[in-house]
């Protein structure tokens, strides 16, 4: 009797969620249209349709499939990322507020993205798939370094302690970003200073292709050890009682959510708090079990950034405002509100 | 290891007076030498640029000035200002940082930590936005306010939550907080077009340094000082802790709103002439603390030399590292103040 009641609890839960998760792609929908709409030459719906179907005019089709395009695939695809990257961060470290960006593993990613596109003659000259190579190097070192600087025997890694390394770290890789920019010429001073606002600024289709395979395998990999990730976040002892390699599987989560967070970063700038925002209302929205919450963040995530990066471009016509800036408006104010709640 | 040595280190700082000692002689060592060394970093500063300029010439330009010499013009109208702002605003966020740490006993208090700097930095924004022609006299009023009110928001935040106020609960309030304002800045100069005025205050700098920014600053500088060295003897006992403050018949609310009011004095004149420079305010109390010992009578003066001392160093340092350019003063301070940043977190035993 009991059984069948958790059986249909849980089924329901089940339907709840796949109903939720359907509300929030038919949002993202939406948000992907209206943002093919947005910018500074107007589209009208009609004109938008007939583009897409191939009868436009060249304008439009330039407008639409080589600057729009390129650009909200991007967004969608590294909010996914970067969302997915905070779930897996709040789960190994079982730590509510961890987030790449603030855990400083961003700002890593993007200093060697800068040092290696100062040995090219201009930005975009950098071979651009080697790009999130790089920062995933970075991005590891920088997580290798916190961990071990908020590691202690005996004590683990407190959740406050890794939050302050992180913040302090992601202070220093910033000052050291500045000092180095200034040997390079004003335009790559330029692409560093838009880099740390978080605008977008790979926008073409081979940013695209570059970022593309680091999601297709890393998000399904993430996906696949939901389970793992179940049994992880009831802590190091009840998971090793049942049975979890827990070391090993934290490694490999870990190194899957630095990879997405690097790969995000190689081609968008220093975008903080959707690895924080997505995993949380996610959690809200479908429940704790990763099964559903991983591909609730995912969707939460790039519904985010397309919404923040279609803002950003709208409110101040011509000029844009980074996507960044947008989204640390949002995600700021929910980071102090969860921080007033957490117990310490 | 770690774990026995940071647990010996707890009992050490129980159980051994020294640390609980004030030391006059050391003090009065650090003023001293610390006053020539300033003295000898502000020539060394001042002579020390593109054009290179002997020290003779430096003394016969301070004290006889030829208005005809070029090299005495540099001197006067670029170098002077800024190494003495250098000195101003180095001794402000220490004495500030000093003040901050004794009144809250919170060893990771900074007025950059705390969103002070990023509240003051986002009220020059906006001033810069909507009245771009305010005279400097009013810019540093509107950041005392704008200091105030992010103070306010982040001890607001950190104490609304349930755990209650702890160090690095503030630290993590202030970051987020100083993010937001910062976006809100940036959005802010995007929209109205005044990047190139906002440029100085995210980097941090004394380059554009100039006299009448100083003449302004003085007074409120000078003015903050002597209040916190009379309010010293107060700010020692409340470092003791607020209910032995009480005990031995302090009126803690007072001396808590007066420290309070000279903290954003002083920040925020300091930002509103170079900038948000984070971390001063950490490294020099905490130095202070280990050389001279407990007393604020002495502390509070040693700091504002020894900031003075960073802050004239640092500036020489962002002047070298790159001759002939600009590296900002605030990514040196804060490569320096990082590791001691994490150090502090990484001693503290409690939940930091």
């Amino acid at each position: 009797m009991s059984r069948t009641t958790v059986q249909s609890y849980e089924s329901a839960r089940r339907r709840r969620g796949m109903t939720l998760l359907a509300v929030i792609a038919v949002l993202i929908i939406t948000a992907f249209i209206i943002s093919m709409n947005t910018g500074y030459i107007l589209l009208t719906p009609q004109e938008l349709l007939n583009t897409m179907l191939g009868k436009g005019t060249a304008k439009q089709e330039l407008i639409l499939f080589d600057f729009r395009l390129p650009r909200i695939v991007i967004s969608l695809l590294i909010g996914a990322a970067l969302a997915v990257s905070g779930a897996v961060m709040q789960s190994v470290f079982r730590n509510d507020l961890a987030d790449p960006g603030i855990l400083g593993i961003n700002a890593g990613a993007g200093l060697m993205v800068m040092l290696m596109v100062s040995f090219y003659p201009s930005t975009s000259a950098a071979p651009v798939f080697l790009l999130p190579v790089v920062a995933f190097a970075g991005a590891g070192f920088t997580a290798a370094m916190i961990y071990l600087l908020s590691y202690k025997r005996h004590e683990g890694i407190p959740p406050i302690r890794l939050l302050l390394t992180g913040v302090a770290v992601a202070a220093g890789i910033s000052a050291a970003m500045i000092v180095l920019t200034l040997r390079l010429d004003p335009e790559k001073y330029q692409f560093v200073a838009t880099w740390l606002a978080g605008s977008i600024w790979g926008t073409s289709w081979k940013f695209v292709l570059s970022l593309l395979p680091w999601i297709i395998v890393l998000l399904p990999y993430v996906i696949y050890k939901a389970r793992v990730m179940n049994v992880l976040s009831l802590g190091g002892q009840t998971a090793t009682g049942l049975g979890a390699a827990v070391n090993k599987e934290q490694f490999r989560l870990l190194a899957a959510a630095v990879g997405l967070a690097a790969a995000s970063v190689a081609v968008s700038g220093g975008i903080g708090f959707v690895g924080l925002v997505g995993p949380h209302l996610a959690r809200r929205l479908v429940g704790p079990k990763h099964q559903l919450m991983l591909p609730a963040s995912a969707l939460l995530g790039a519904l985010l950034v397309i919404t923040a990066d279609t803002i950003g471009r709208w409110i101040l016509q011509p000029s844009e405002i980074p996507t960044g800036i947008v989204v640390a408006v949002i995600g700021a104010p929910y980071f102090l509100y969860l921080l007033a709640r957490t117990k310490s | 290891m770690n774990h026995q040595a940071t647990a010996s280190n707890g009992q050490f700082r129980a159980a051994d007076p020294v640390k609980f000692r004030s030391r006059p002689w050391a003090a009065t060592l650090i003023l001293v030498g610390g006053l020539i060394a300033l003295a000898f970093g502000v020539a060394v500063s001042v002579s020390f640029g593109a054009a290179d300029i002997k020290l003779s010439v430096v003394w016969t330009a301070v004290f006889h000035f030829n208005p005809d010499l070029t090299d005495h013009q540099i001197i006067r109208e670029l170098r002077l200002p800024r190494v003495l702002g250098a000195v101003m605003v180095g001794a402000s966020f220490a004495v500030a940082g000093a003040i901050m740490q004794g009144m809250t006993r919170n060893p990771l208090a900074d007025s950059g930590l705390m969103g002070i700097n990023s509240g003051a930095g986002f009220a020059l924004a906006v001033c810069f936005a909507f009245f771009p022609h305010l005279s400097f006299m009013y810019l540093i009023l509107y950041s005392f306010i704008g200091a105030g009110m992010g103070a306010g928001i982040v001890y607001g935040i950190g104490s609304l939550s349930t755990g209650g106020l702890t160090p690095a609960r503030l630290v993590l309030a202030g970051a987020a907080f100083s993010a937001l304002l910062s976006a809100l800045s940036e959005g802010v100069a995007l929209y109205f077009n005044i990047g190139q005025d906002l440029a100085f205050w995210y980097a941090g700098g004394v380059a554009g340094t100039k006299w009448f920014q100083l003449q302004i600053m003085f007074p409120w500088f000078a003015g903050a000082l002597i209040c916190a060295f009379i309010l010293s003897r107060s700010i020692t006992m409340l470092s003791l802790g607020e209910d032995i403050a009480k005990g031995l018949g302090q009126r803690t609310g007072l001396v808590k709103l007066a420290g309070a009011l000279i903290v954003l004095i002083l920040a925020g004149s300091s930002v509103s002439v170079v900038g948000a420079v984070g971390f001063i305010g950490l490294i020099i109390p905490h130095l202070t603390r280990y050389l001279v010992g407990v007393d604020y009578k002495w502390i509070i003066p040693c700091s504002a030399v020894l900031g003075s001392l960073l802050a004239v160093s640092a500036d020489l340092t962002a002047r070298m590292i790159v001759p002939g350019q600009e590296t900002p003063f605030g990514a040196i301070i804060a490569l320096i103040g990082v590791p001691f940043f994490l150090y502090l977190a990484r001693k503290e035993r409690r939940e930091l």
